[in-house]
């Protein structure tokens, strides 16, 4: 295994690590945010942070597309497979995402129908093969997995598949990473800009974060040499007084991004004046709608919806921990009332919540030693 | 699911639209090429396999990379696996 060697090199990591801790100005503290899930599993399972000098601080973003869904959307989406006729199909990994009145697997133990999916396109051939029935897809994701449904909902509209819908919740990163700097609670000195979302819109989109708000950002990989080498980027470009979007994954994010993707995104969704993030709240065209052309595969414009807003449990902070306030063994209940198995919020949910995270490596150590330190 | 997974590209299914034969991990499903555009890979060839579309083209050393870091992940790689090779969208 030559090549994983490139990505795992002891001996590299740690002349990475002692580049970063020589770039450090004294008395300093350094925060940086990696917006993806992806990212913070990495950082918890290959204990990134060990190789890091105590003055260089990473925190979590909001990129954990199941757990920015609203508890409303659920009760939503549960309201639809109330329907005899519907099929409701979904991500496993929405399955155990509590709404304000139960999680899917529950309404699926009262008798709903609701079927895992692997892709879009097995919801496409479930409603092929039963004509009788209306078949909805429950869509989340960035914009890693918005084109797959936007490709689903052309060839739905193309071979006249009429007993098809989405029901749409994809976000938009760029404007969580906005409303989390226009946000007075965190003072970050930089981002690890999401890869996988990267390899769908470019590089080009993040240059308002260097232009407008002063902050660089670089893509990253997810090897855990390449989130020491985004740190380390960042850390010169800092020292050096720059300030732009760098890509470090270049072996697989290409600066345009995917001109097909973004395409059939544009031909069949559209911004929505305003979406709620779990957490977050309200975030102004944070979020996409199929366009009125597709109504048709629109479960928001076919079935009648609640849309009732659900506040979040009182206990429960993934908003403070979506937005990288707190750490998430911070929140009250961590680990005792909501863990993987029994989840209060949907940070605990997800494998790729920053709390399931923490839960499953126990890598929270090194952050109660600074903070007793720090005391 | 925000999972992108490395397969092979097995062959091409040209009486099938863009779909593609991929084997990730000793499964072989059929994905979705319509994201990468005519002529863009040939069997043999790596891609990165997200929720049943071939998002990008990969060398060979960042898909080695990818699998080992995927097989590390644990429940979660598991579970994609087990999602991916249920998957039936032809």
């Amino acid at each position: 295994m030559r090549f994983v060697d490139e990505y795992r090199d002891a001996d590299r990591a740690g002349v990475l690590a002692a580049e970063i801790a020589a770039l450090c100005e004294p008395g300093r503290h350094y925060k940086f945010m990696e917006v993806c899930g992806g990212h913070t599993h990495t950082i918890y399972k290959h204990g990134v942070e060990d190789h890091l000098p105590e003055a260089v601080e990473l925190v979590h973003g909001p990129g954990c597309p199941v757990c920015v869904i609203p508890m409303g959307r659920v009760d939503d989406a549960i309201a639809i497979a109330g329907e005899p006729d519907v099929i409701l199909t979904s991500f496993g990994d929405m399955m155990r995402v509590p709404g304000g009145d139960g999680s899917f697997f529950d309404a699926k133990a009262a008798g709903a129908d609701i079927r895992m999916v692997y892709s879009p396109l097995d919801a496409l051939r479930i409603a092929r093969d039963n004509p009788g029935r209306r078949v909805v897809f429950m869509a989340i994701g960035f914009e890693t997995t918005a084109p797959s449904t936007a490709m689903t909902v052309l060839r739905a509209a193309a071979e006249g598949i009429k007993n098809f819908s989405v029901f749409c919740n994809h976000v938009t990163v760029i404007p969580a990473i906005k409303a989390i700097l226009d946000s007075p609670d965190l003072r970050l000195d930089g981002f690890l800009g999401p890869g996988h979302v990267s390899t769908v819109i470019g590089c080009r989109p993040y240059e308002f974060i260097a232009a407008r708000y002063g902050r660089p950002l670089v893509c990253a990989g997810f090897e855990p040499l390449d989130l020491l080498q985004s740190v380390y980027m960042l850390m010169r470009q800092l020292a050096e007084g720059r300030c732009e979007v760098e890509n470090q994954y270049a072996r697989v994010v290409p600066w345009e991004g995917n001109p097909r993707a973004l395409e059939a995104m544009g031909r069949t969704m559209e911004l929505r004046p305003h979406f709620e993030w779990r957490g977050l709240g309200f975030i102004s065209h944070s979020a996409l709608r199929l366009r009125e052309e597709f109504a048709a595969h629109d479960a928001e414009r076919v079935f009648d919806l609640p849309g009732v807003r659900v506040a979040d449990p009182k206990a429960c902070q993934c908003g403070e921990v979506l937005k990288g306030v707190i750490k998430p063994w911070e929140c009250k209940v961590f680990g005792t009332a909501c863990t993987p198995e029994t989840p209060i919020g949907t940070c605990m949910v997800s494998s790729e919540g920053a709390c399931a995270a923490y839960y499953n490596y126990g890598r929270f150590t090194r952050d109660r030693v600074r903070e007793a330190t720090l005391r | 699911m925000c999972l992108g997974i490395p397969g092979e590209i097995v062959e091409l299914l040209p009486d099938r639209g863009d779909l593609a034969t991929v084997e990730v991990a000793g499964v072989r499903r059929p994905i979705s090429l319509g994201l990468l555009g005519p002529g863009a890979v040939r069997p043999g060839d790596w891609v990165l396999v997200h929720v049943g579309f071939a998002m990008s083209k990969i060398d060979e050393a960042e898909a080695a990379a990818t699998l080992a870091l995927l097989e590390g992940l644990g429940s979660a790689y598991e579970d994609e696996l087990e999602a991916l090779s249920e998957s039936d969208i032809t």
